[in-house]
């Protein structure tokens, strides 16, 4: 999947949360992610992010990072169970 | 089978809360006031003579055919006009009353052809039927009147013919097309014996304002405005109710038939849609099912660059299913998918979206409404908790102000507009927020009070501006918000609006509208009285689609417009079952009911119901399934009645996707755009060839019934059946209507729904279960469904598609009446008549900057591509922006339009692309390419029987 076009969708959703404050809104765009993109979405942004993450808003960015750690939990407890 | 008749009680129902007891010929009668004495006999079973009486429009009392007799009551009044009272005793048959009747009914026969042996409404004449009625037998006058003067027929209609000479004056269709469609296309020109019923000014009926609805041919008693069907066919000899699969309305229809053809299509008066109204797409543009284009065997071929070879069902389902078991097994389980389609029905489109989450493993499928109200779904579900319309289409009645925004209803709802049209010339004010100037603008005895005609791409500042206005002014319904709604999240939204920065004052250099504009529609719409925000697609098509569909929400409820009939928030869907295919789950993230496939409980429910595991990881959107067929990763694609070439924006993008797949699979009627780039072609079945149900607009579930056997052999939902079973994932229905008790087993806001349910009460809104067994009227009386109300601060961000040198117009795109979407259907009817290409309006200003005259072919170009069209100089469309429509694949409008999208459901942004206008000689390279390939991709092989 095209980088620039998941980055740009990605900012998107942070400008919508962005009134919210920083805490919300890295909450409500992984959220969002996690919630209506498809793995293969949030796979390639997590590898655009772990590339560098170039033109990643901040709060998009610590996003991203967020879902990362959850997807590393989700493999972690599935290998435990 | 026999004909359904519907009984004519000759005046419309009074709404009389209040009721009175009369004796009609001796028997009591208990009935509503203000009720006719014609309607109160009716009642009681007692049908008295009439001509220019129907229930469909008030009444008028000229025939004199239903004089009566009242006790203590000089004269012979018209039963139509006189109003029953408490203890008045009515005589409908007397010597007098016979002798009089005779005497009118000489008179119109004396002055009326008597062919009735070959006229074609014989056996269905009301003029016939009186003549019996009232004993005729002769005539004292002779037969040889002199008739109308008999300018001879205008056929000028495709779909009905007028002959005057045939009528009898009585005004019904005069009145129709005030009353029910509120189009006053028609009068009475000249006097006495010169009489004549006029479209406009004494022009024909199709260079008239005449919008051929229907009404003046279903209010006609004679063969003066005839259906050229029946004319040719001759009188249907059964009928069938089912639902019309054209816009989200979803009328209610006889269709009346002669064997297994159908001879026309006549609204219901039972229909709670349309209340026996019907619009030019639904009563008459339903030829398309017998086109002769229609293709009725499966086909097949290697590569899309090959002709297709026809083949049979068998064939074409093992190959589809092996090829997208090979392409699983290449390049794992998510790399092929779906689209269910609108046009289907809710039993075929829960069907493939089953298929595809059980058979194919995955969630990868989607709709058709990705593209239009998808941010519908997402804006009212937070809101509100339900993302469907709040109310029922009989809410308009009570209304008192209308907000219009982003729609067009007489273009795209014709037939509820109609309705809307009655109440705002009942009183109702009117606000229209839009950047053309439509027709509800000003249209006769209508005209809005507001008309905000903002730049696009700005309706979440105007919408935001309007809210600022109802709290800086004090108008919001505290007492409301404080007991339905979330209060901390309201003051927060509340010190949002009120900043400086969102007041009409500042939105107004954003939007282009006045400030007094908005002032205006704000303390109206707050103030009014019962206020109701109808919206289409000019709200959702934006990169802030969904954030204007919670500005709407905000806007409702900040005013305690929720939650009772009259108000509301209601999305005017497009497709006929575009709210069903929603319903039934066809969005990768959710199972029917609209619960997200993350839940644990509820995939838990599907789960042991199917006998599978489901993934519970959301799958692919429509642009998603594009890119990632680009991308290498999405291979396969089953399409269910969705043309996505010619619908879905970007073209060349949406070509390169279907490109890159190593199998498509269409399924339609015709081979349409998207069949170009098919590598199989599943022959589907028309609305008339199927059993099961649309969901309209208002919630509302409506029978469709078969009333022809499919003529490819199978109804679409059996071709699922058949790929879900050679996919090793064997479904087993007998009929739809145990699909949708598997829908009401798993659904709990169709819990109590089923065909036999459907069948006893005509139609039924959901929620349907225990708390609502006979369904839902109006949303969130007591309390909204997600608890308190959620108030969402909605900030503008002005979207990236930007005008500039290059692009210094702005685009936006819409439907006309004649023709729907793609126009796959009504392209193949006469409809063409009225629409036979895209046009592009642009504004006198604009055009005369360029060098284009009226009709001039020009060069529409954005920065994803260019086409060719004819322009259409008015002033509907503001300077600097151009409008146009997407109903014809030599048009192609969305190779222009780009892949901007909103930001929470990727809805595209249809409604604004920079474009550049400029004087054309020829089609661009795009076309002659796109011209040869579909010319190429649709070869059919010759059939070759195979050797034994």
């Amino acid at each position: 999947m095209s980088p620039d076009k998941l980055v740009y969708m990605a900012n998107q959703i942070g400008k919508f949360f962005a009134h919210q404050g920083h805490d919300k809104t890295v909450a409500g765009v992984a959220d969002h992610l996690a919630r209506f993109w498809d793995p293969r979405m949030r796979d390639a942004i997590i590898a655009h992010l772990e590339a560098g993450g170039d033109e990643l808003d901040p709060c998009v960015r610590e996003a991203v990072v967020k879902l990362l750690a959850a997807q590393h939990n989700a493999g972690a407890n599935s290998k435990s169970s | 089978m026999s004909l359904v008749h519907e009984v004519d009680y000759g005046t419309p129902r009074s709404r009389a809360a209040k009721t009175v007891t009369l004796t009609i010929d001796g028997h009591a009668v208990t009935v509503p006031e203000d009720t006719s004495i014609m309607r109160a006999a009716m009642e009681m079973g007692t049908q008295i003579p009439k001509l220019c009486a129907t229930d469909m429009v008030e009444a008028f009392g000229s025939c004199r055919l239903c004089l009566v007799e009242i006790e203590g009551r000089p004269g012979t009044p018209a039963s139509c006009t006189t109003p029953v009272a408490a203890g008045m005793a009515v005589r409908t048959q007397t010597d007098r009353l016979k002798r009089l009747r005779k005497g009118v009914m000489e008179l119109y026969i004396s002055d009326h052809p008597l062919d009735c042996l070959t006229c074609a409404a014989n056996g269905d004449c009301e003029l016939q039927d009186m003549a019996g009625a009232v004993g005729l037998r002769d005539v004292r006058y002779g037969y040889q009147g002199a008739k109308h003067p008999d300018p001879g027929k205008d056929e000028s209609n495709p779909y009905f013919t007028y002959d005057p000479s045939k009528c009898i004056v009585c005004s019904r269709c005069v009145r129709a097309c005030e009353e029910v469609q509120g189009t006053f296309a028609l009068t009475i020109a000249g006097r006495g014996f010169d009489s004549v019923v006029s479209p406009g000014m004494e022009e024909a009926f199709l260079s008239s304002e005449c919008v051929s609805c229907g009404a003046c041919v279903q209010a006609c008693p004679t063969a003066t405005l005839t259906e050229k069907s029946v004319i040719q066919i001759g009188t249907p000899e059964h009928s069938v109710v089912t639902t019309c699969a054209y816009c989200g309305v979803g009328c209610s229809f006889k269709a009346e038939m002669r064997g297994d053809e159908v001879v026309r299509m006549v609204p219901y008066k039972d229909g709670k849609a349309n209340r026996g109204h019907s619009c030019v797409k639904g009563r008459f543009a339903w030829g398309y099912a017998t086109h002769r284009e229609r293709i009725l065997k499966p086909m097949m071929r290697e590569r899309i660059a090959d002709p297709w070879r026809e083949v049979s069902w068998e064939e074409a389902i093992a190959r589809t299913a092996s090829e997208f078991k090979r392409i699983q097994a290449k390049y794992g389980r998510r790399s092929i998918g779906g689209i269910t389609s609108s046009r289907c029905t809710n039993e075929e489109t829960f069907l493939v979206q089953k298929l595809i989450r059980a058979g194919f493993g995955n969630n990868n499928v989607d709709t058709c409404a990705r593209v239009c109200h998808s941010p519908t779904g997402y804006g009212l579900g937070t809101a509100f908790g339900t993302s469907a319309g709040t109310q029922d289409f009989d809410s308009i009645e009570h209304s008192d102000v209308v907000m219009l925004i982003g729609a067009n209803p007489t273009d795209a709802h014709p037939v509820f507009a109609s309705r809307m049209k009655k109440r705002l010339r009942a009183g109702a004010r009117l606000i229209v927020i839009d950047p053309r100037r439509i027709d509800l603008v000003r249209t006769p005895h209508v005209e809005a009070a507001y008309h905000l005609p903002l730049l696009p791409g700005t309706n979440v500042a105007v919408l935001t501006a309007l809210a600022h206005v109802v709290v800086a002014e004090g108008l919001v319904n505290e007492a409301f918000v404080r007991e339905r709604c979330d209060w901390d999240e309201f003051q927060d939204w509340a010190a949002f609006v009120a900043e400086p920065r969102n007041s009409p004052e500042a939105v107004a250099k954003i939007s282009g509208v006045p400030a007094e504009a908005i002032r205006g529609a704000a303390r109206l719409y707050a103030t009014g009285g019962n206020a109701a925000i109808y919206y289409g697609l000019g709200v959702t098509e934006h990169s802030q689609g969904t954030t204007a569909v919670m500005a709407i929400a905000n806007l409702a409820m900040a005013t305690g417009n929720l939650g009772r009939p009259g108000v509301g928030v209601n999305p005017l869907r497009g497709q006929n079952n575009v709210q069903g295919s929603c319903d039934m789950g066809s969005f990768p993230h959710e199972l029917s009911g609209y619960r997200h496939i993350s839940g644990d409980a509820t995939r838990a429910l599907f789960e042991a119901a199917w006998g599978v595991s489901l993934d519970r990881e959301p799958g692919l959107r429509i642009p998603n399934m594009l890119d990632a067929a680009i991308d290498g990763s999405f291979k396969g694609i089953y399409i269910q009645g969705e043309d996505i070439l010619q619908s879905d924006p970007d073209t060349r993008h949406v070509a390169a996707g279907l490109a890159a797949m190593e199998c498509v699979v269409v399924q339609d009627l015709f081979l349409n755009e998207t069949a170009n780039y098919a590598h199989i072609f599943l022959p589907g079945s028309t609305f008339l060839e199927k059993d099961g149900t649309f969901t309209n607009a208002e919630r509302r579930i409506q029978r469709v019934r078969k009333v022809m056997q499919p003529k490819s052999g199978k109804a679409d939902w059996e071709i699922t059946l058949d790929i879900a079973k050679a996919m090793g994932f064997p479904m087993h229905y007998d009929h739809p209507s145990q699909v949708m008790d598997e829908i009401a087993r798993l659904t709990p806001t169709f819990a109590g729904v089923s065909f036999d349910k459907l069948d006893a009460l005509g139609s039924i809104q959901w929620p349907c279960n225990e708390k609502a067994p006979a369904g839902t009227a109006v949303m969130h009386v007591n309390g909204f469904v997600r608890g308190k109300g959620k108030f969402i601060v909605t900030e503008y961000i002005a979207t990236d598609e930007r005008t500039g040198p290059r692009f210094p117009l702005l685009l936006t795109t819409g439907r006309i009446l004649s023709q729907y979407n793609v126009g796959a259907q009504t392209r193949r009817t006469e409809n063409v008549i009225w629409h036979e290409e895209d046009r592009l309006e642009i504004h006198p200003h604009d055009a005369e900057q360029r060098g284009i005259r009226d009709g001039d072919w020009v060069k529409l170009a954005s920065r994803a591509g260019e086409t060719t069209l004819r322009a259409l100089i008015t002033e509907r469309v503001a300077p600097g922006v151009v409008y146009t429509t997407f109903h014809h694949p030599g048009t192609q409008a969305n190779v222009v339009t780009t892949e901007y999208s909103d930001w929470a459901t990727n809805c595209p942004e249809y409604k604004v692309t920079a474009v550049q206008v400029t004087p054309s000689n020829g089609p661009t390279e795009w076309q002659e390419r796109y011209d040869e390939l579909a010319r190429k991709s649709r070869r059919i092989a010759p059939f070759v029987e195979a050797a034994e």
